[in-house]
């Protein structure tokens, strides 16, 4: 069962601590590597709290894990903090200003229980060399 | 023993706190203890501690394996890399003092570059929207002072700029605001009820990227015309009152933020935005200022502002200073594959920039300049860990008011590490070198 939801991506305040405290270290992923989905949503996904989950936009697609909003309620918003993982579905696009469209990117969310959330670096490397699925 | 180390500057976000105290070893070389910073500032200053620092340069192997080199063949491969590239795009400038930053200038200059820093994926449309119709503004000592009405518009200084709120904005007691927060209405705009909009008096939970339709209706408030029942998700009795509370201000403020930035139109959105500040001035006394990000992303623009002329996006490649953010811009020129070579210094496109873009700067002859192992160091091919400014070595930054502060040196850098000041000098000299100038 998939759902539909806007995504928006931005600073928390775990994003900051873990970025400064490397970008490398198990702590950034637990920070960022989370989409932030309102009480609402889990339920039309009928999904668990804390499942693993495959987001995808016409821009990419990444896994993450599912994390109920701290900040909400937003039903149809979701959020994934910035950083690699939330890059990899934004929409590049800059029409022209140079600023990239990190906010309001329609994209689709689905169950991958068995797939793992890679770290940043990893998640980087395999991207860069076309190894992700 | 330990001493302590007051007046610390903080070197994290553009606020750019100046009250940290800092227990340091007797002989400089440790750093114990960060007191006043927030959670993120203590762990930028005690991040530099760590155990498993990198402290030389190394090259990536055809492998993918790291191989360690020396300061002398990073600087080689930097300088020659950049001479001999057509268009190399030099990114980054927000994470290092002034002076580094004039200095990467020159190479810029030396070598065709084009130069751009972190605001072309946080504040660069607000940049194109002062150039298009000016900003009314002020320094946050003004806030603190004076300001009574406070608009946070698609941003979230709780999380961003933990101590925005208690040091210039919420709750600090000023001149002529004694009474702290209590004398304060708070008005913030955001898809979601963040930390920051649970505080607030007023808070218009828009529908993301409605900012233009919600900016445009509280003009038509301010003047008490008709507004449809609805605008943005927000029902208009909400919007007269947001209107009403900051025309009964004294002294109203919009700090705003990447929701305002990044969401679509963009750079119309803050043009919008600084119209209802001059719109407001028609009442009252009303500024307007852009919350920036990293601590000296202000100081890049004012140091190429005052070099070249424009604050980001500056292409040299025709040996004079052009500007045109959408052509100029990292990210359009990376989509459109029309730089040879990238070259990061204080800044990390590997996580912040989409990954298309990232991609990009993998297949290009790269290095990146950062005391940090981040996702920029995983894709490019050279890595120059260096001292971290603000914490190991002093220097010139701006505050998000344009106010210039000078950071403070607390500990020592490991030993034989250089600064970027000094690795740029470096390169600036083998650059000249190979270019017989």
């Amino acid at each position: 069962m998939a759902i539909r939801v806007n995504l928006i991506s931005g600073r928390t305040i775990q994003q900051g601590v873990a970025m400064e405290a490397g970008k490398e270290k198990p702590a950034y992923t637990t920070a960022c590597g989370i989409i932030e989905l309102d009480p609402a949503d889990f339920k039309k996904l009928g999904a668990f709290r804390n499942t693993n989950v495959r987001v995808t936009s016409s821009y990419g697609s990444v896994v993450v894990k599912a994390v109920e909003a701290t900040q909400g309620p937003h039903p149809g918003v979701a959020y994934i903090p910035m950083g690699p993982w939330a890059n990899m579905v934004v929409n590049p696009n800059t029409y022209s200003t140079g600023m990239p469209t990190f906010k309001g990117t329609p994209v689709e969310v689905e169950t991958a229980k068995n797939e793992p959330v890679l770290s940043s670096l990893e998640l980087v490397r395999k991207g860069c060399r076309g190894e992700l699925a | 023993m330990t001493r302590t180390v007051t007046d610390v500057i903080c070197p994290f976000c553009g606020t750019l706190c100046d009250d940290l105290e800092v227990v340091v070893s007797d002989d400089g070389k440790e750093l114990h203890e960060v007191y006043n910073a927030c959670a993120i500032g203590a762990e930028k200053f005690l991040h530099s501690q760590a155990k498993d620092r990198i402290t030389r340069p190394r090259m990536r192997q055809e492998d993918g394996s790291w191989k360690e080199i020396s300061y002398d063949e990073a600087i080689e491969y930097t300088a020659t890399m950049l001479a001999e590239a057509k268009k190399p795009l030099m990114y980054g400038w927000s994470s290092t003092n002034c002076e580094a930053q004039a200095v990467g200038s020159e190479i810029g200059e030396a070598v065709g570059a084009v130069m751009d820093n972190t605001a072309t994926v946080c504040h660069g449309t607000s940049l194109i929207a002062v150039q298009d119709i000016g900003i009314p503004s002020c320094t946050l000592g003004e806030v603190k002072n004076r300001a009574d009405r406070i608009l946070f518009w698609g941003c979230n200084p709780a999380h961003a700029h933990p101590r925005h709120m208690s040091r210039y904005s919420i709750f600090p007691r000023g001149f002529f605001t004694g009474k702290g927060h209590t004398g304060r209405k708070m008005i913030v705009v955001d898809p979601r009820p963040t930390d920051t909009a649970s505080m607030a008096d007023i808070h218009l939970q828009i529908e993301q990227g409605r900012d233009y339709e919600l900016l445009n209706a509280l003009r038509v408030a301010f003047k008490g015309e008709k507004l449809p029942d609805v605008v943005a998700g927000i029902p208009k009795e909400k919007i007269y009152e947001a209107a009403e509370t900051l025309k009964s201000g004294r002294f109203a403020i919009i700090f705003f933020g990447m929701g305002v930035t990044q969401s679509l139109g963009k750079n119309h959105n803050i043009d919008e935005a600084i119209a209802v500040t001059r719109d407001l001035n028609e009442y009252t006394k009303a500024a307007i200022m852009p919350m920036r990000g990293h601590y000296n992303v202000t100081g890049s623009g004012q140091v190429w502002g005052w070099q070249f002329g424009f604050p980001y996006a500056v292409d040299l490649s025709r040996g004079f200073a052009r500007y045109n953010p959408g052509e100029t811009t990292s990210n359009d020129l990376l989509r459109r594959d029309e730089v040879d070579a990238v070259f990061v210094l204080g800044s990390d496109p590997g996580a912040h920039f989409p990954f298309s873009s990232v991609k990009k700067i993998y297949n290009l002859p790269s290095v990146v300049i950062d005391p940090h192992e981040t996702p920029t160091s995983e894709v490019c091919k050279v890595h120059v860990p260096v001292a971290f400014v603000g914490v190991e070595v002093g220097g010139c930054a701006y505050r998000m008011d344009n106010v210039p502060i000078e950071t403070r040196k607390v500990v020592d850098a490991p030993e034989g590490m250089m600064t970027d000041e000094e690795f740029l000098k470096r390169v600036l000299g083998r650059v000249k070198e190979i270019k017989g100038v």
